[in-house]
């Protein structure tokens, strides 16, 4: 990934990425329009400079002791005069687009942050999230430079190039021959060029993009490579993988440092050829010598942009590309929406139904092949079975993350697609495997999801939740600041936490992933014994890792390979010495 | 600086001659105007068609030569940038992959990555643009100051107090400027955690209804963001304008003082014209000179980072055994080993225990408890601050550390899948013939899901191991631990995504095929380890309990207490 999109690859729709462009720049027209005028006039003036020195020099020109000062000022002064007024402008429409382009990154990353939520839960299950976050951070700040660079940049190198090469013809049409040489040179030149350098840069950005991840992972597992007596291995490995990045950059860059010496041979000569010429013509008599030096300030007016254009596209594409990246993020197909007229839920009872239900994610291998089961208010139905056996798809299909392609899941007798996916999912109390916290107040954490518990409910739920002696050691109480990874609390009271949010909610059923493999020893007590004060009573589902808590369920569901192959209460399940006695078993080995 | 020099050292004549050709192009690049006000000024004067077209030929054979001069100079940069980084890249790997763990622990992974790629690059470009812009810069600077002093020293002084003016302001705006792209950069931060975070807990979200008010939180911190986005790039937008306004102002009172001067008789009008050039090309070089400023701080801080991993010390020095201290009473041994990281506090207290081969030791402790840096000390990434540590009756600093960790196969928690074949992987370096990796594999019960894979052992593993579950990966790493025989395996958390099933028949297997190791295994669960010789629990880094498993549910409480919750409470 990180690879793909260091490669500037071309768009592969130019024009609808442009016009989506361009209507999302929508709310920014009117600034828009400010910007090409103040542009226009900074680029008018700025042309007006060489013709006003061009009047300076011809009065200079009369030559000793027939200069009028006077004239000489006055058109010093307008010039100025044009160039003071022309500069302020310009810096006045850089600014401006400083402005619009991050507050146009600034949407974009809106929107991409709000389709995040209508998105189904299935495309963070494939692995895409590094790749949403490049977009965010990396794309959306391309296409941001290019809007604030670019689009004055071509607004003022076509009314720059415009411009002189009409007060070149109007200065002297045979000096302005001149052009007729270089500019095709320039442009013959820089295609030319740009056809052999692309490829080259392309390919040294994927060497570099081979070594960066070849670096990443060696080091990454260097006490492994240190415990093995890989080192001197690995670094040969690394010399080929060296080699051919500095052999990728020599090629490219070698090629690409000979274009800057042409441009200034281009430049150069037509310096050369404007002097030879201009003197020819003034020795004739048929230019003067203002003439001469206005139009050679306008011929390297003329060939900056025109230098300019080739790295200005190559800009504008990789802009393109990276825009078309955030669209075609942004119409991902989304969650479909709820049911017209969804019911909502006021006081759910907490009854389950799965009726017949088969799944599967990738529409081939099926995860869930026809499973039924039925929850009634009140009870606990445990689920067990080795992993990637399917247990957590049922949950996944009871919250509507994902739905069935067969069966159907029904809710108080209704089935679950009937209501809104927001009410419904306010039914269910989750403790995930994967605990999450986020950067906020442990007070924060425990009450994300019921707004409007008071500080005494926060702790309330962290008592029951054996977790408040704990968070009374930190140093800032209930206000201290979990990071991200939560990386000042151990994962066992990171569960807990989460238990407390659970005890916290009021939704009539619980959903319980017991995850103990990662909590260690010390916590592991405590967990275990919070989960047991957070079931009683309370209608749930519990996925179950280890048996010896589950005894109790008033129903145990043993899945393998997506189909449940026993079911019954604990000591039914233990007479039939079936896959449930064996698993007990095995335990003890 | 002076380490970027060292390695520039090597190819000393090549880059002098390069430095030299690119001089001689600047030079011959300031002549141009030169000969254009000449041309001007004396030749057109004495109408003179041949005499002017000959000079203007000699300005479009300058404009040839100074290309072709460029041209070589630029590429020959190139070539000793690529050398020397090359070289430079090569040692600071090789440096890096055989650092001692303290020092790792100390600069922080993400920065020894960053040390030898985006700090690398960083030299690399520095390299070459100082024997080309760097050389080019103050020439034009330079010289165009030479050279208009020479036509007019009137007119050159308003130069002399323009350019310095510039050089001062345009640095002045970006040393501001810079550092608000740092600000820049920890506000998207800010913005890239809030996105990872609701990415990662997108079920909790959407289960909790909490959609808008996330929206909220994310819109605050991108707000934020854009705030000092604009501000950047407000005051970044600054400098150029500012040179191209002084620069211009410069240019109107040449052309005053010119005229002037021109009227009172003490210059000529085509002096203005070549002044108007030699502006323009000293433009250039303050704008050129500013930039490479950057790129000189950029790349000294670049290197100052990359000479720190250098000349990183090795903190693992051998010790010569002295007579008469090996410890006879077991093949692996500690002997009251304390240990601190750094400056920390102890992380292990009072070590001791022994382990002959053939017998097992069951590590169990909570996180934090030490037992990762038992591994740690026994392989020898770090040196205990007390205490000796011996293998096969020998203080293990006094083996070579290849040597050393020769004699263990081991598997570290949260281990490394590497970007490679499976059998690669298992191999990691080794000369071990195919069938005892198959061995390995059939012990760690890895074969059954690796002949499913058309190619076998062949198979690729994605980076990370990302395309194996939990499990698979942990089976891989047990092959691997498994596959050199060596006389100590040391398990560390290795079979945590296993079930009980599969995680009791591997160690059986392994118990059977290496009856002459010793064997180590660290886990959270008691049922991996209740069965071993010897088990130490692990408190806060000290031995809490230490003996067979029916010794500990007697005399250590705590022990009890896991092995009760784990296990069922009605169970005994």
């Amino acid at each position: 990934m990180k690879l793909g999109r260091m490669i500037q690859s071309k768009p592969k729709n130019t024009k609808g990425t442009l016009k989506r462009l361009i209507v999302e720049l929508k709310p920014f027209y009117a600034l828009l329009l400010l910007v090409t005028i103040l542009s226009f006039s900074s680029c008018f003036l700025s042309l007006l400079g060489p013709y006003f020195c061009g009047e300076a020099i011809n009065e200079v020109e009369r030559g000793f002791g027939m200069v009028r000062m006077e004239n000489v000022s006055k058109w010093a002064f307008l010039m100025l005069f044009s160039y003071l007024v022309s500069e302020v402008v310009l810096m006045a429409v850089n600014i401006l687009m400083v402005f619009i382009s991050k507050k146009m990154a600034f949407i974009l990353r809106n929107k991409c942050f709000e389709k995040l939520h209508r998105l189904p839960v299935s495309v963070f299950d494939t692995a895409m999230s590094g790749d949403i976050l490049s977009r965010i951070s990396y794309d959306v700040d391309v296409v941001s430079t290019s809007i604030q660079t670019d689009i004055s940049q071509i607004l003022s190198s076509v009314i720059t190039v415009l411009g002189s090469f009409f007060m070149m013809l109007k200065i002297s049409l045979p000096l302005s021959a001149v052009t007729m040489v270089t500019i095709p040179l320039t442009v013959v030149y820089t295609i030319w060029i740009k056809g052999i350098t692309r490829p080259l840069y392309s390919i040294r950005s994927a060497k570099y993009g081979e070594m960066n991840g070849f670096v990443e992972e060696m080091f990454s597992g260097e006490k492994t490579i240190q415990a093995y007596g890989y080192e001197e291995k690995v670094s040969r490995e690394f010399g080929e993988v060296n080699k051919a990045a500095s052999d990728a950059y020599f090629n490219a860059d070698s090629r690409g440092v000979t274009i800057g010496p042409v441009m200034g041979m281009i430049n150069n000569l037509s310096l050369a050829l404007n002097g030879t010429l201009g003197s020819v013509l003034y020795m004739v008599g048929r230019a003067t010598l203002g003439q001469v030096s206005s139009f050679i300030l306008y011929s390297r007016k003329f060939a900056g942009p025109i230098n300019e254009v080739a790295n200005i596209m190559n800009e504008i594409f990789s802009a393109l590309s990276a825009a078309e990246r955030i669209f075609s993020f942004l119409d991902q197909k989304e969650e479909a929406p709820d049911k017209e007229g969804a019911l909502s839920i006021t006081e759910g009872k907490g009854k389950v139904n799965v009726e017949n239900v088969s799944f599967s994610y990738d529409g081939k291998r099926e995860i869930l092949h026809d499973v039924s089961l039925s929850l009634e208010k009140g009870k606990i139905i445990a689920i067990v079975g080795p992993t990637g056996a399917g247990k957590t798809t049922i949950i996944n299909l009871l919250m509507r993350f994902y739905d069935p392609q067969k069966g159907m899941i029904l809710y108080d007798d209704r089935d679950e697609m009937d209501y809104g996916r927001r009410d419904l999912r306010s039914q269910y109390a989750m403790v995930l495997q994967d605990t999450w916290l986020f950067c906020g107040t442990v007070e924060e954490n425990i009450a994300y999801g019921v707004e409007k518990a008071t500080r005494e409910e926060v702790i309330e739920a962290a008592k029951k939740a054996r977790i408040h002696n704990f968070i009374m050691t930190l140093p800032k109480g209930y206000d201290t600041v979990v990071s991200e990874d939560g990386g000042n609390i151990s994962k066992g009271q990171k569960q807990l936490l989460t238990i407390a949010r659970a005890f916290l909610s009021s939704s009539p059923v619980l959903i319980l992933d017991e995850a103990t493999s990662n909590v260690d020893t010390s916590t592991e007590r405590e967990v275990q014994r919070a989960m047991n004060d957070l079931l009683s009573g309370r209608t749930a589902i519990v996925i179950a890792h280890r048996l010896s808590t589950i005894e109790n369920a008033d129903e145990i569901l043993v899945v393998d390979e997506g189909e449940i192959k026993e079911r019954g209460t604990h000591s039914h399940l233990m007479e039939k010495k079936g896959v449930y006695w064996k698993l007990y078993q095995s335990q003890f080995q | 600086m002076r380490f970027i020099l060292s390695y520039m050292k090597k190819l000393g004549p090549f880059i002098a001659l390069t430095v030299l050709i690119k001089f001689t192009a600047t030079f011959l690049e300031l002549l141009i105007p030169y000969v254009l006000e000449f041309i001007i000024d004396e030749i057109a004067p004495r109408k003179s068609l041949p005499l002017v077209l000959a000079w203007g030929l000699v300005m479009v054979l300058l404009a040839l030569v100074v290309r072709f001069f460029n041209r070589k100079a630029n590429q020959r940069a190139v070539k000793s940038a690529r050398e020397c980084i090359y070289s430079l890249r090569q040692d600071l790997f090789e440096k890096t992959i055989s650092l001692s763990s303290s020092e790792v622990d100390r600069i922080t992974l993400p920065s020894l990555i960053s040390r030898l790629t985006s700090d690398s690059y960083n030299l690399q470009s520095f390299m070459q643009s100082s024997q080309t812009i760097g050389v080019r810069a103050p020439i034009l600077l330079l010289g165009g100051f030479i050279v208009t002093f020479s036509m007019d020293k009137g007119l050159a002084t308003i130069l002399m107090i323009l350019a310095p003016l510039m050089i001062l302001l345009v640095t002045m705006i970006s040393r501001k400027g810079i550092p608000l792209y740092s600000l820049v950069q920890s506000r998207l931060d800010n913005v890239v955690r809030v996105m990872r975070e609701n990415i990662s807990g997108i079920r909790v979200v959407k289960a909790l209804g909490k959609e808008e008010k996330e929206k909220e939180r994310f819109q605050k911190e991108n707000l934020k963001m854009e705030k000092s986005e604009v501000k950047a790039g407000t005051i970044m937008a600054i400098p150029t304008s500012l040179v191209k306004l002084l620069m211009n102002t410069g240019l109107v009172f040449i052309v005053i003082i010119g005229a002037y001067r021109v009227n009172v008789g003490t210059m000529k009008p085509g002096v203005i014209l070549a002044f108007l050039s030699y502006f323009q090309m000293i433009l250039m070089g303050v704008l050129t000179l500013n930039r490479f400023f950057l790129m000189m701080s950029k790349a000294n801080a670049s290197a100052d980072r990359i000479r720190h991993t250098m000349e990183a010390p090795d903190t693992l020095k051998k010790v010569e055994e002295k007579e008469g201290e090996a410890a006879e009473k077991g093949y692996l041994v500690f002997d009251h080993v304390s240990f601190a990281y750094g400056e920390g506090g102890e992380v292990l207290k009072d070590i001791s225990f022994s382990l002959k081969r053939g017998e097992t030791l069951g590590i169990i402790g909570g996180t934090g408890s030490g037992k990762s840096t038992v591994v740690n000390l026994m392989m020898r990434f770090y040196d205990p601050t007390e205490g000796r540590i011996y293998l096969d009756g020998k203080d293990i600093r006094s083996y070579d550390l290849p040597l050393l960790r020769s004699h263990y196969g081991v598997v570290f928690q949260n281990d490394f899948i590497f970007h490679d074949t499976i059998l690669s992987n298992i191999r990691i370096g080794r000369d071990i013939p195919v069938d005892r990796v198959r061995k390995a594999a059939g012990d760690a019960l890895a074969s059954s899901f690796i002949e499913r894979y058309e190619d076998g052992y062949e198979h690729m593993a994605a980076i990370h191991g990302a395309s194996f579950s939990g499990g698979q990966k942990q089976r891989i790493l047990i092959s691997r631990a498994l596959s050199g025989d060596s006389p100590v395996i040391i398990l560390d958390d290795s079979s945590s995504a296993l079930d009980y099933r599969t995680d009791s028949k591997v160690r059986g297997n392994i118990l059977s095929s290496h009856s002459d190791s010793a064997v180590v295994l660290v886990a959270q669960r008691v049922s991996s380890i209740m069965n071993s010789d010897q088990i130490i629990y692990l408190k806060d880094g000290s031995i809490q309990g230490h003996g067979k498993h029916s010794e500990l549910m007697e005399n250590c409480r705590e022990y009890r207490e896991i092995y009760e919750t784990q296990m069922g409470e009605g169970l005994q």
